[in-house]
């Protein structure tokens, strides 16, 4: 019961925060950040437990948003039936797509969700009948405060790490890294690996697609391009997954804060602190360095990836003992 | 009907013939030597008895059931067990995870799992070493560790393929022990061999096999003192 | 007739293109075994070289002639500063690779983007939009010399492969890294070369696209979807396969564009991807085993 503490005293600690924070914007990274636990753990059971890496999860996070969407505008019931649905709509998407992938090995599950997220972007496109086209659905938000949203996302991403920590301590949990380890043991160990390889992204395609359905709510607009990004969804969460650690239970939750901050770092231009400074001192080039800096934000998370995957390939849980070493010149084996 | 039989055995790659019609029949408890030099067609063999193969023909019968259409996995239900050649550890997890992992067949609970490991493990003598990472193991642990996994699952039969390869002296004769407890216990066995030192020492009956065929069967002693064995080990010039 | 022959014609011809895309990606994917989601980006690169050099009076064909060796040294300036490193770091998931890859595609976008802004670009060549008669049938004049170019370095790339020494230690590596290894073959130094080749060949296939596209910094994404499909269509690893691929791929994608509408084009070749996906594991190179 002991290490169960830590987890429970952060909760709490996260489930006060409204009180004291009533900025809305840091309200709203916060939110972004609940929501990418959420997806950084699912993508993390299936590709850092399982070794079965996903380049889609955009395809999950589309098929939750659009369910909710969908059952807004055509069904005129509330969004938050999506939030119910939606990762059920992203299993049923995700079999499928698995017993068809998981019969061979290598690289072809990874081609195949890149492939899997493209088919739905472009159906989602072309069928404007349907789901608006690229112009997207648009719905009323149900509430002006960002607060419940929070509470729900902050829920969501509890139950989604209370799941996860469950999950990899019992059996699947175990057949899932002797899948990863190797596959051959683990059918000879008599694990059904095709089996539970779909158990797997049964699980990531669920709570992605219930990112997927709390993102339609708390946005109040989708469009093809906005949830079937490959960069924005997909890749963003590779790096939570990468830049937290592989294959730890909490490596994702710690990538999450990390690369929602620094994201709103280069987006907002250090916060706005060239511009502050260019303000107050006058210096016309330090404006300047902010302008650039605000434009050049994707390429600063270009850099970033690039720098992380280099430095830290097993991420910040991961490599740990190493930062330790390193940063703080203490010795990893103390 | 004998308790485990392969019959007419073939198996293609291509146009080549790995195995091509091996039978053989095992008794219960026994412990069934497989020679051959290497490219005889043994692991290809022990792969179709456990599922990794399709056999191209012949068939496989476990208490008189056909089981070479089966998937791996449920071979290993049935209770067959086995070893890889070349080892394959599951090697970011500790050695108790690993055979956790093998424990979880008969079982849903992680108590009853983790019951069943730590008894194998001391079974098999790992106990020191079962907080280590699998990698880590030097060749020895290894090739004990994956007749610990293969004994987790609690196998009736045991396919064992080379697991005396690359130990020292002292090493292979506590796996010579290890073989004769597993027997001890109940469980049948079959052994794949190159060190002859061990196989004739430890078989109760031996079957060789060249170019994927039989050529002969018997008891240690018989075999050893067969000339078609002795070709196939020596070449003809020593026959 | 002849809107179904005029549209076979369209196909074949991107489909040469396509080729040189696919092969380049191909051999990536066989040697290190990872997809580079940097392709199109390389070629993407490779347009504006050509897009600068032609401002300065250099013609696209010539600049191809600059730009190949560019990309080529990018592509081996990439693999070992950048993707070697990770083969040697014990991490959990071997396809640590494949995220660089997007992130280096990033940089590259980003800095174009940056340099150039996202505007569109032309390069008005006296020959862009000249076409020539075979009958009824119209050829454009620069897809027909991009086919022809194209051709002849993939058949030259394919005979480089199989009868150099250095093609032979890519295929060996490609096969089994580990017994090329043992078989005295530098494997590192195999990848590095092969990473230049693709994004060499990339880069050609960019020059000779320039003077017909659009140029603009994002369409990188787009190529790099339409490589791997053309891989995965020809089977990882196959040159001949990427051939096949390519050419299915303009085919397709231009016989949709005729009878389904413009819209569905891209749709298309996604579409062959599943089926290949579903009833020809493996692609091509199942059928061919080459």
């Amino acid at each position: 019961m002991k290490k169960s503490l830590p987890p429970l005293v952060f909760v709490a600690l996260l489930a006060g925060l409204p009180l004291i924070m009533k900025d809305n914007y840091y309200l709203h990274l916060m939110i972004l950040f609940l929501m990418w636990v959420v997806i950084g753990s699912a993508w993390n059971l299936i590709a850092g437990y399982t070794g079965q890496v996903s380049f889609g999860d955009a395809a999950f996070f589309g098929c939750g948003a659009y369910t909710a969407g969908l059952l807004a505008t055509h069904l005129g019931v509330s969004t938050w039936w999506g939030l119910a649905l939606g990762g059920f709509t992203a299993i049923a998407v995700g079999l499928p797509f698995g017993w068809i992938c998981f019969r061979m090995r290598g690289a072809y599950f990874a081609l195949a969700t890149l492939a899997l997220n493209e088919v739905l972007r472009h159906g989602a496109t072309i069928a404007e009948d349907f789901t608006g086209g690229m112009v997207g659905i648009l719905i009323m938000p149900s509430f002006m405060s960002k607060i419940p949203y929070y509470y729900i996302a902050l829920a969501l991403a509890v139950a989604s790490l209370a799941s996860l920590q469950w999950v990899v301590r019992s059996k699947p949990g175990y057949y899932f890294v002797s899948i990863r380890e190797d596959q051959d043991a683990a059918e000879s160990l008599g694990v059904n690996t095709h089996l539970y390889k779909m158990l797997s992204l049964a699980y990531a395609a669920f709570w992605t697609g219930m990112a997927g359905a709390l993102y339609m709510n708390y946005m109040g607009f989708i469009d093809p391009n906005v949830v079937f990004s490959l960069h924005d969804i997909s890749i963003m969460a590779i790096l939570v997954g990468i830049v937290g650690g592989v294959g730890t239970v909490y490596g994702p939750a710690v990538g999450a804060f990390v690369m929602v901050a620094v994201q709103e770092l280069f987006r907002s231009g250090f916060f706005g602190l060239f511009k502050w400074l260019g303000a107050v001192s006058g210096s016309a080039s330090l404006v300047k360095v902010a302008e650039v800096l605000t434009q050049a934000h994707v390429l600063g998370f270009g850099i970033l990836v690039v720098v992380v995957i280099l430095v830290l390939p097993n991420g910040i849980v991961g490599d740990w003992p190493k930062i330790r070493k390193r940063v703080f010149r203490l010795d990893a084996g103390a | 009907m004998a308790y485990f039989q392969i019959d007419k055995l073939v198996k293609y790659f291509g146009g080549l013939a790995a195995v091509n019609g091996v039978s053989f029949e095992v008794g219960q408890g026994e412990i069934f030597g497989l020679i051959g030099p290497n490219g005889s067609g043994k692991t290809t063999t022990f792969n179709m008895i456990s599922g990794y193969h399709r056999p191209t023909s012949g068939r496989v019968l476990f208490q008189g059931r056909e089981i070479h259409q089966l998937p791996t996995h449920k071979i290993c239900h049935l209770g067959i067990g086995r070893t890889f050649q070349v080892v394959k550890p599951l090697g970011r997890m500790t050695v108790l995870d690993n055979v956790i992992a093998a424990a979880y067949s008969r079982t849903n609970s992680h108590h009853k799992a983790k019951e069943e490991a730590l008894k194998t493990i001391d079974f098999c003598g790992l106990m020191p070493v079962k907080d280590v990472l699998a990698k880590a193991l030097p060749i020895a642990g290894r090739k004990r560790l994956e007749i610990t996994r293969a004994m987790a699952t609690r196998p009736e039969l045991l396919l064992l393929d080379e697991t005396a390869a690359g130990l020292n002296p002292s090493e292979l004769v506590e796996a010579i022990d290890l073989i004769r407890k597993i027997r001890a216990n109940g469980t049948t066995i079959v052994i794949i061999e190159h060190i002859m030192h061990v196989i004739m020492t430890i078989s109760d009956r031996i079957h060789a096999i060249n170019f994927g065929q039989t050529i002969a069967e018997g008891t240690p002693k018989e075999v050893a003192a067969n000339q078609a064995v002795i070709e196939a080990y020596l070449g003809t010039d020593y026959a | 007739m002849d809107v179904f022959l005029q549209t076979l014609v369209a196909g074949i011809l991107k489909g040469g293109l396509y080729a040189l895309i696919g092969i380049g990606m191909t051999l990536i994917m066989g040697v290190m075994g990872i997809i580079n989601l940097a392709h199109g980006q390389l070629m993407m690169l490779a347009m504006y070289v050509t897009f600068v050099l032609s401002t300065m009076g250099v013609d696209p064909y010539f600049a191809l002639l600059i730009a190949m060796p560019l990309l080529f040294l990018l592509g081996v300036a990439i693999q070992k500063f950048l993707l070697n490193p990770l083969i040697k770091a014990d991490t959990i998931l071997p396809e640590n690779q494949v995220p660089m890859t997007v992130g280096i595609g990033m940089v590259l976008t980003e800095i174009v983007r940056f340099i150039f802004s996202s505007d569109y670009k032309y390069i008005t060549t006296t020959y862009s939009n000249q076409t020539f008669y075979f009958g009824n049938i119209s050829f454009s004049s620069a897809l027909t010399i991009a086919f022809v170019i194209a051709i002849t370095f993939t058949v030259a790339m394919f005979f480089f492969l199989i009868k150099t020494d250095l093609g032979r230690s890519i295929r060996a590596t490609a096969q089994d890294k580990d017994a090329a290894t043992l078989m005295g073959v530098n494997t590192g130094r195999i990848t590095v070369i092969t990473f230049g080749l693709g994004s060499g060949l990339v880069a050609a296939a960019g020059c000779l696209l320039a003077p017909v596209y659009y140029i603009f910094p994002d369409l990188g994404g787009p190529f790099t979807a339409k490589a791997f499909i053309i891989t995965i269509l020809g089977g990882l690893g196959s040159t001949v396969g990427a051939i096949f691929g390519g050419v299915t791929l303009g085919l397709a994608e231009s016989m949709g564009a005729t009878y389904f509408g413009m819209e569905y084009e891209d749709i298309i070749g996604l579409t062959i991807f599943v089926l290949v996906l579903l009833f020809l594991p493996g692609g091509f190179k199942r059928l061919t085993k080459i």
